[in-house]
């Protein structure tokens, strides 16, 4: 018997799952960095966003939506790792789980699955830990490199935090002492979320991505380099310390954002003009919220809020049609 | 040298499977029995000329053009004319199609058999279009547009570039690199042909990175015949879709909606100059081409020179297959057409005869879209076949049309590339349908 199929007759090897694969992969260094400083804590919260985000899915679909289980397409396993690394290591694991049920139900599931959802899960999920529980959710423990048991909640703060706390009280020498020098920040030796702490096992999980093509350089590029650009126009321009333009780029969630959660596929433009859009919104809304709101850290609401103007981007930055070119 | 050039939107690399660029063509000699279909071409059927019984010698003009978009048929074989009747091609779907028994190869008294290569062009542009019509020549890239036409220049209009298409960027299709390596200098001298119909300012041959042999074989001949050049143009896909080929070399856009002659282009395929130099120059009407013949399930792929009805079966047995047959397609395997008949005949516009295993012949499953916008990066056009997919299923046409599904060159690019597996393809080539029927 001859089959017979429309065109074409090969493909990519390239698929869903081995896209999804390489997001994971991208993402182990950060947590191993995130387990390193932060302990067995930060594994065990690992374990639990996975698991439960898996569970999540599968149940959801088997029961809710009555298809197909999508869990094997790896997605809630990269939602559950991006979910953990937003959140500090000493979470309580039913705070985790709440947040499982957030970013897979009510911000996946419930738009209909995989490629669906307009606002990334992950974000959602953690976004809803952050305004419902804000002491666990800023609560974060001092840095300690390979002491497993590292469940000393002895409050540090971010360096954000820091730096929020700081306008005009402190004097510039003092803010100096109070965070943490490059160095550290760039190795992730820094208090925070911990899957964000470490400036490079993020650019080598980037770079992973490029290299394999799963991502484009133009979102991590424009976005880091809007911020990067508004933060030193203004630490210049207006000579105010708390805005030293390296120290912002290296803290907080701007590498694990801009690298992983600005990237997500589903709540992102299409055309490279779209993306660009897309990363220079996000830029300037985690400028303006660092340096005008009450929160110290200003990516996640960016991200989110710029997700929220992806379909208006895909209607009207259209890639250029050919035979189309503007005289 | 010259730098090598590209299409600038898009574009992809699948794995190439040039399994027989170093196989050298082989005549496939003539069958016991041909069917030659009237209709090889895009237009009209040509009116058949012939009738049961009747003896014809190769070359013999069977059916003649029926308006200006048509091409005349010739015999391929001498012998006797058996049938004349509808058919089944290699899609399943009925054709008129006349069926020649096989006795001898008696040819045609004024058809010059020897080998010597005719150099020098004496017809007129004029005599040229007019052999050309005569011979039944279409364009043989795959498309089967029949080139007088092509080659009539409209009022007003001024050819600045004649681009020979050498590219062949389909996988394991090999037969115009076989063809640019063994016949270089009888295609340039095609082409001078085509250029002094044309009176085109510049005549290039564009050939890809990957044929190094007929890049230095083409470069030789143009230094013999002169009036010609070589440019090399990248290994990507679909560099020799003609748009592409267009912007590779000239730099210019052909406007949406528009003919190549609107940027002053015209292009033509390798096979089709060589098919012009052997009608103008030794007085051959088309009935024999080059056919590659690979794919994953034959012992030994090669490329042959076969005469127009020879039936398909007869070519697979020459190369041999290794299990039992899963997949049939006529040309390549991005925009070639799985069959359904192996005693399809090979026509004027088959390029190649891919045969696949069984299990290379199944779709995969598809899976829900994750917008990663690979279908947008690869598109040539420019297009966004993701959202053309999502519009035609809610049966949004008009919609469709506004971002310029017709423009679609059903490259197939979006869906080879697409990790969920959705035949976007389809739907483009839906929306072009439901669109112009609508017209």
């Amino acid at each position: 018997m001859l089959k017979v199929s429309t065109a074409p007759h090969m493909y990519t090897p390239t698929n869903t799952v081995k896209i999804m694969q390489d997001v994971i992969i991208s993402l182990i260094p950060a947590g191993l960095v995130g387990i390193a400083i932060f302990g067995l804590n930060a594994l065990i919260t690992i374990v639990t966003a996975v698991v439960g985000c898996v569970a999540m899915e599968y149940v959801a679909c088997k029961y809710i939506l009555k298809v197909k289980p999508s869990t094997k397409d790896l997605s809630a396993i990269v939602t559950g790792l991006l979910l953990a690394y937003n959140l500090p290591c000493n979470m309580p694991i039913w705070m985790t789980l709440i947040g499982c049920f957030v970013a897979i139900i009510i911000a996946k599931v419930a738009f209909g699955g995989i490629g669906k959802n307009l606002f990334n899960p992950a974000l959602i999920g953690r976004v809803f830990l952050f305004i419902s529980f804000p002491i666990q959710m800023t609560t974060w423990v001092e840095p300690k490199l390979f002491d497993f048991m590292n469940t000393d909640a002895s409050t540090s703060a971010t360096t954000l935090g820091i730096l929020k706390h700081a306008e005009g009280e402190i004097s510039a020498s003092n803010l100096t002492s109070l965070i943490p020098d490059y160095t550290d920040m760039f190795l992730g030796y820094t208090g925070g979320s911990m899957g964000e702490v470490s400036a490079i096992a993020l650019l080598l999980g980037l770079f992973y991505l490029l290299y394999r093509r799963v991502v484009s350089w133009h979102i991590p590029f424009f976005y880091v380099a809007t911020f990067f650009a508004l933060t030193s126009g203004f630490y210049y321009y207006t000579g105010d310390n708390s805005l030293d333009p390296v120290t912002h780029l290296l803290s907080g969630g701007l590498f694990l954002g801009a690298f992983f959660m600005a990237t997500d596929y589903t709540t992102s433009p299409m055309s490279k003009k779209g993306k660009i859009i897309f990363a220079i919104g996000c830029g300037v809304l985690t400028f303006v919220i660092r340096r005008y709101s009450a929160y110290p850290e200003g990516v996640s609401f960016a991200i989110l809020i710029m997700n929220a103007f992806v379909p208006l981007i895909d209607k009207f930055a259209r890639p250029r049609a050919y035979g189309t070119r503007r005289k | 040298m010259k730098k090598i050039k590209t299409f600038t939107i898009g574009g992809i690399h699948p794995d190439k499977f040039k399994l027989s660029s170093d196989i050298a063509i082989e005549d496939a000699g003539v069958p016991e029995i041909v069917t030659i279909p009237v209709k090889q071409h895009i237009g009209a059927p040509a009116k058949i000329l012939v009738g049961k019984g009747d003896k014809v010698k190769v070359g013999t003009l069977v059916a003649d053009a029926d308006g200006i978009i048509s091409a005349d048929v010739h015999s391929s074989v001498s012998g006797e004319v058996i049938k004349v009747e509808e058919t089944e091609t290699g899609s399943g779907y009925p054709e008129k199609m006349i069926t020649i028994k096989v006795e001898g190869d008696e040819w045609e008294e004024d058809i010059d058999r020897t080998p010597d290569i005719v150099s020098e062009i004496t017809a007129s542009a004029e005599d040229i279009v007019n052999i050309i019509r005569k011979s039944g020549i279409v364009g043989m890239g795959g498309a089967g547009f029949p080139t007088p036409v092509k080659v009539t220049v409209p009022q007003g209009k001024n050819v600045d570039y004649l681009i020979l298409n050498g590219i062949e960027c389909e996988p394991y299709l090999t037969a115009d690199d076989r063809l640019m390596q063994e016949c270089s200098e009888q295609i340039v001298i095609g082409a001078k042909i085509l250029s002094k119909a044309l009176n085109a300012k510049k005549t290039v041959i564009a050939v890809d990175e990957n044929k190094p042999n007929a890049i230095k074989t083409l470069k030789k001949a143009v230094g013999i015949h002169k009036g010609v050049s070589v440019q090399v143009c990248a290994t990507k896909y679909p560099q020799g879709a003609e748009k592409q080929l267009i912007t590779a070399v000239s730099g210019r856009e052909v406007p949406s909606g528009g003919l190549p002659i609107d940027a002053g282009c015209v292009v033509q395929n390798v096979g089709t100059a060589f098919a012009i130099y052997e009608a103008v120059q030794k007085n051959k009407p088309l009935f024999e081409r080059i056919v590659t013949v690979s794919g994953d399930d034959v012992e030994k792929a090669g490329n042959f020179r076969v005469r127009i009805g020879t039936p398909s079966s007869y070519l697979i047995e020459k190369a041999g297959q290794k299990s039992e047959i899963g997949k049939i397609i006529f040309g390549g395997p991005m925009m070639g057409i799985a069959g359904v008949n192996l005693n399809a005949p090979i026509t004027k516009i088959s390029s190649g005869i891919l045969i696949l295993k069984d299990e290379s012949a199944y779709k995969p499953e598809v899976s829900p879209c994750i917008r990663c916008a690979t279908c947008v990066d690869v598109c040539p056009q420019g297009l966004e076949p993701y959202m053309i997919h999502s519009l035609i299923r809610n049966g949004e046409y008009d919609e469709a049309e506004k971002i310029h599904v017709l423009d679609c060159i059903e490259c197939g690019c979006c869906a080879y590339s697409c990790p969920a597996r959705i035949p976007l393809l389809d739907y483009c080539k839906l929306a072009k349908y439901e669109i112009r029927k609508k017209k």
